[in-house]
């Protein structure tokens, strides 16, 4: 990212910052203070199991629903309201335009995503339990939920280019629930004993994302340890597909014709 | 720099139509015309001749169905063009939640500019269109005029060598039009080469050096306003006033229209003297004898009304 990239990213998270997206954390602090004040109350030894698992699905929908919701119209508003007409005159290329807006709404996310976890971590104080090392799987378990946001981002950004925020959010969710199944949607090919399903379903896992690796949530909670590998062979795949889908997007944007 | 400023080399823009987008309206046909350095040039035209085509397809912000353009001798496929020129849009909308300094930082950062540079650019073009008291303010606090002012902030803000500017004067109140004048003529003074679109046919006649006619993507004409409209001489105009209360003669050449205390005719070059000799034999005070042009606002009017292709005159038609 160069610096013309990164003031469309600072200018993205201001936007982000003044329309008070954040807002979404007070809800989430209401959940987290509801949880531990209920789980004290109600379970005896699983306080741990209960508060991470809620924690941490509560950080992946809150964060889902923003990156899709804000990522379809990151491009398609600017197109819409036309303050594209003034940033594109300037010495600005389209695909810098591109990375500078998803860079802007992965810091929002980023941010966020931040502000929820010290939350949880306050949540699982408060409940009374000392930090051991085996919660260093819920830090990981975290990052697992912002590489899926990196990538549920691109796709967002990407059809953003060229449909509607209606669409975008269909094709969006789509990929998103078929990628959440795809490992799934292979083994059921494999049980038809029919080579076209076959075949076709096992492109399918190849080409989808496939978030199903991201999801370490019921480890974390169990105080299972993550292994290395997992967490390189996760930042690498994140990293080539989002580089990918922000290519295709930057080919589809670069040749676009503004209204 | 040798050569024209702007070099419009043939630009042609075609929308497909229909849910197959097989059929194409044609919205900008074959355009060529060259604006040299240090010059006010007018692009004239109703609403859906093309005008905004023509900016959107120099600014890249459309692509030619045919066609180029070189500003400053770099195509307008080259980045490095936009270093050299500025672009106020039609109706500018800018991110309402930035404060009108904020919007202008944030567009010098694009430039280069570090942070003191910024600073004292935006305090400097934020004084020259007359919001300094509304630097702090909040874009979506401001109002049509205001927006008007920051498009053109934003358009300056770099001192750039070409500036275009999409109907600049659309809904100003007569003080905005006549700072956006002001500014435009400043430019001028500073030999900046200025490119703007119009149909407040007053403000092209006023500024430009030369304009341009353009009507459904095609250009009509290209020339000193003057040398558009003084093509056809329509006659003399005679303002006068009769003494003592008497009516007026009957056999008056022209047809006499009151306006106020006094009378107006207008008659052909030819039946001046006569007219006037008449008057005299009537005894009435001549105010004013002046030849009656064409403005450019009839020149428009007959050319949008039908009688473009055959009717009006071609200037320098390219």
């Amino acid at each position: 990212m160069n610096i013309t990239s990164g003031a469309v990213a600072i200018n993205a998270f201001r936007e982000a910052v003044r329309d008070r997206v954040l807002y979404n954390l007070v809800v989430f602090a209401l959940v987290m203070i509801g949880a531990a004040i209920l789980v004290g109350q109600i379970s005896i030894g699983i306080e741990r199991l209960v508060i991470i698992n809620l924690g941490l699905s509560a950080i992946s929908i809150f964060g889902l629903v923003m990156a899709i919701f804000i990522g379809v119209g990151l491009v398609y508003k600017e197109m819409e309201k036309r303050t594209l007409y003034s940033l594109l005159s300037k010495p600005i290329h389209r695909w810098e335009f591109l990375v500078g807006k998803y860079a802007g709404l992965l810091l929002t996310l980023t941010v966020n995503t931040f502000l929820m976890s010290v939350g949880l971590a306050a949540a699982l104080f408060y409940v009374g339990r000392p930090f051991l090392r085996s919660d260093l799987s819920v830090v990981v378990a975290v990052y697992f939920i912002l590489l899926e946001l990196a990538l549920v981002t691109a796709f967002a950004l990407f059809f953003s280019c060229f449909s509607s925020p209606m669409l975008s959010t269909l094709f969006t969710l789509g990929i998103y629930v078929t990628g959440v199944f795809a490992k799934d949607i292979r083994d059921f090919g494999k049980l038809t004993h029919v080579p076209v399903l076959e075949v076709g379903t096992r492109v399918l896992y190849y080409v989808l994302p496939n978030y199903h690796n991201f999801n370490v949530i019921a480890a974390a909670a169990h105080g299972d340890s993550i292994p290395l590998s997992l967490i390189w062979q996760n930042t690498l795949y994140a990293l080539a597909y989002v580089g990918l889908i922000l290519a295709g997007a930057s080919a589809v944007f670069s040749r676009r014709n503004l209204k | 720099m040798s050569g024209p400023a702007i070099d419009i080399l043939g630009l042609t823009k075609d929308y497909p139509l229909g849910f197959w987008r097989k059929r194409m309206r044609r919205s900008l046909d074959n355009l060529i015309l060259q604006i040299e350095e240090g010059e006010v040039f007018g692009f004239l035209g109703p609403n859906g001749a093309g005008k905004t085509t023509t900016l959107k397809l120099l600014m890249g912000l459309i692509f030619p169905t045919a066609g180029t353009a070189r500003i400053r001798g770099r195509s307008i496929e080259d980045i490095r063009m936009h270093s050299d020129i500025g672009y106020m849009p039609e109706q500018p909308y800018f991110y309402d939640y930035l404060t009108a300094s904020e919007l202008l930082d944030y567009y010098a950062r694009f430039f280069g500019y570090g942070p003191a540079e910024r600073r004292d650019r935006v305090a400097k073009t934020l004084g020259r269109v007359g919001l300094a008291d509304a630097a702090e303010l909040q874009l979506r606090k401001f109002s049509k005029g205001m927006l008007q002012r920051v498009g053109i902030a934003q358009a300056i803000l770099h001192d750039p060598e070409v500036v275009f500017l999409d109907e600049p004067m659309s809904g100003l109140d007569p003080v905005g039009r006549h700072e956006v004048r002001d500014i435009i003529l400043e430019l001028k003074k500073q030999g900046r080469t200025i490119f703007f679109s119009t149909h407040i046919l007053s403000d092209a006649e006023m500024l430009c050096d030369r304009v341009g006619v353009l009507h459904m993507g095609k250009l009509f004409g290209v020339g000193a306003p003057d040398e558009i409209v003084s093509i056809e001489v329509r006659g003399m105009e005679v303002l006068f006033e009769a003494r003592d209360g008497r009516t007026l003669p009957a056999n008056l050449p022209g047809c006499a229209t009151k306006i106020g205390a006094r009378y107006r005719i207008e008659v052909h070059e030819e039946e001046l003297y006569a007219a006037l000799e008449q008057l005299r034999g009537y005894n009435a005070r001549i105010l004013s004898v002046s030849p009656v042009r064409p403005t450019l606002e009839d020149y428009f009017l007959q050319l949008v009304t039908g009688k473009g292709a055959s009717g009006v005159p071609e200037v320098n038609r390219q």
